[in-house]
C-alpha cells in the first residue's frame, strides 16, 4: 500500500504503471480498478482559472492509511495506491488516483469506490477556486449526490 | 497539574480567524467545545466545523490532555 501526497503534476498512468511494476508480481493479480480524478474548468455555475489544495499534513494521510486499511478489511485487496495532488493546480491537471489490485473485479470495484468515496467525505483536503472573474472562493462541500 | 495543547486551523476558517496555529494553557480537562471558546470567546463555534485530536476525528464534547493537537475546519473538499 502506498499514500502520496503530491506537491508536484503527476502522470497517473505513470504512477500506476510503475507501482505494479515494482509492487505486484506477475500473475498475482486478476483485477486492477482505478479511479482518476481531474480539474475541471467549471464548477458550480462559474469558469474556474486554478485551484489551490490545502491539506493538513499528517491528519491527511493517517486518515487516507485508516481508509485504505477500511477497505482491505471488507473487500480482498492485493495492493492499493492512493495519490493525491496538494498546491496550486490547472485545469485538465490530475487531482487524484485511486489504484486496487485484487484477483477478482467485484473486490476491485468496490474497494476502489468505497476508498474514492471515504477519502471525498473524510481526508483534510480543501479547495479554493480562482475564477475568470478574478474572485477567489473556498468549495464549501463535497455533495454526496455526485457520487452517482 | 498545568497542561498545555496546540490548536490549529485550517482553510477558511484560518482565514476568518486570521490566525492558523496557537496554544492554550489549562489546569483542568476541557472539552474541545471548550478550547474553541476559550481562544475564540468572541465567535461561536460554526455549526460545520469538524474538529481532530491528534489527527483523529473527535466530538466537541471529546476531552483533551496535556500535549494534544486539536484542530478546527471546515467540511473536506479533496478528490
Amino acid at each position: 500500500m502506498l499514500i502520496t501526497i503530491a506537491e508536484q503534476a503527476f502522470d497517473p498512468w505513470q504512477a500506476v504503471q510503475t507501482y505494479q511494476a515494482e509492487h505486484l508480481p506477475a500473475g498475482s493479480y486478476g483485477a486492477t480498478s482505478i479511479f482518476i480524478g481531474t480539474m475541471r474548468d467549471f464548477n458550480e455555475g462559474a469558469d474556474i482559472t486554478a485551484m489551490c489544495l490545502e491539506y493538513y499534513p499528517g491528519m491527511t494521510e493517517k486518515q487516507l492509511e485508516k481508509i485504505v486499511s477500511e477497505a482491505s478489511q471488507q473487500w480482498a485487496v492485493l495492493d492499493a495506491l492512493v495519490v493525491h495532488r496538494v498546491g496550486d493546480i490547472l485545469p485538465n491537471d490530475p487531482i487524484v488516483i485511486v489504484a486496487v489490485w485484487t484477483a477478482h473485479r467485484g473486490d476491485a470495484f468496490a474497494a476502489c469506490r468505497y476508498i474514492m468515496e471515504a477519502l471525498k467525505s473524510k481526508a483534510p483536503f480543501w479547495k479554493k477556486e480562482q475564477l475568470v472573474s478574478e474572485q477567489v472562493r473556498w468549495v464549501e462541500s463535497n455533495t454526496v449526490n455526485k457520487a452517482t | 497539574m498545568f497542561m498545555s495543547i496546540k490548536v490549529r486551523y485550517f482553510a477558511s476558517l484560518k482565514e476568518r480567524l486570521g490566525c492558523s496555529e496557537s496554544h492554550l494553557d489549562f489546569a483542568e480537562g476541557l472539552t474541545v467545545q471548550a478550547v474553541w471558546q476559550q481562544l475564540n470567546p468572541d465567535l461561536s463555534l460554526p455549526n460545520n466545523i469538524l474538529a481532530a485530536v491528534n489527527m483523529d476525528y473527535v466530538g466537541l464534547d471529546a476531552i483533551v490532555a496535556d500535549g494534544d493537537e486539536v484542530a478546527f475546519f471546515p467540511p473536506v473538499t479533496g478528490g
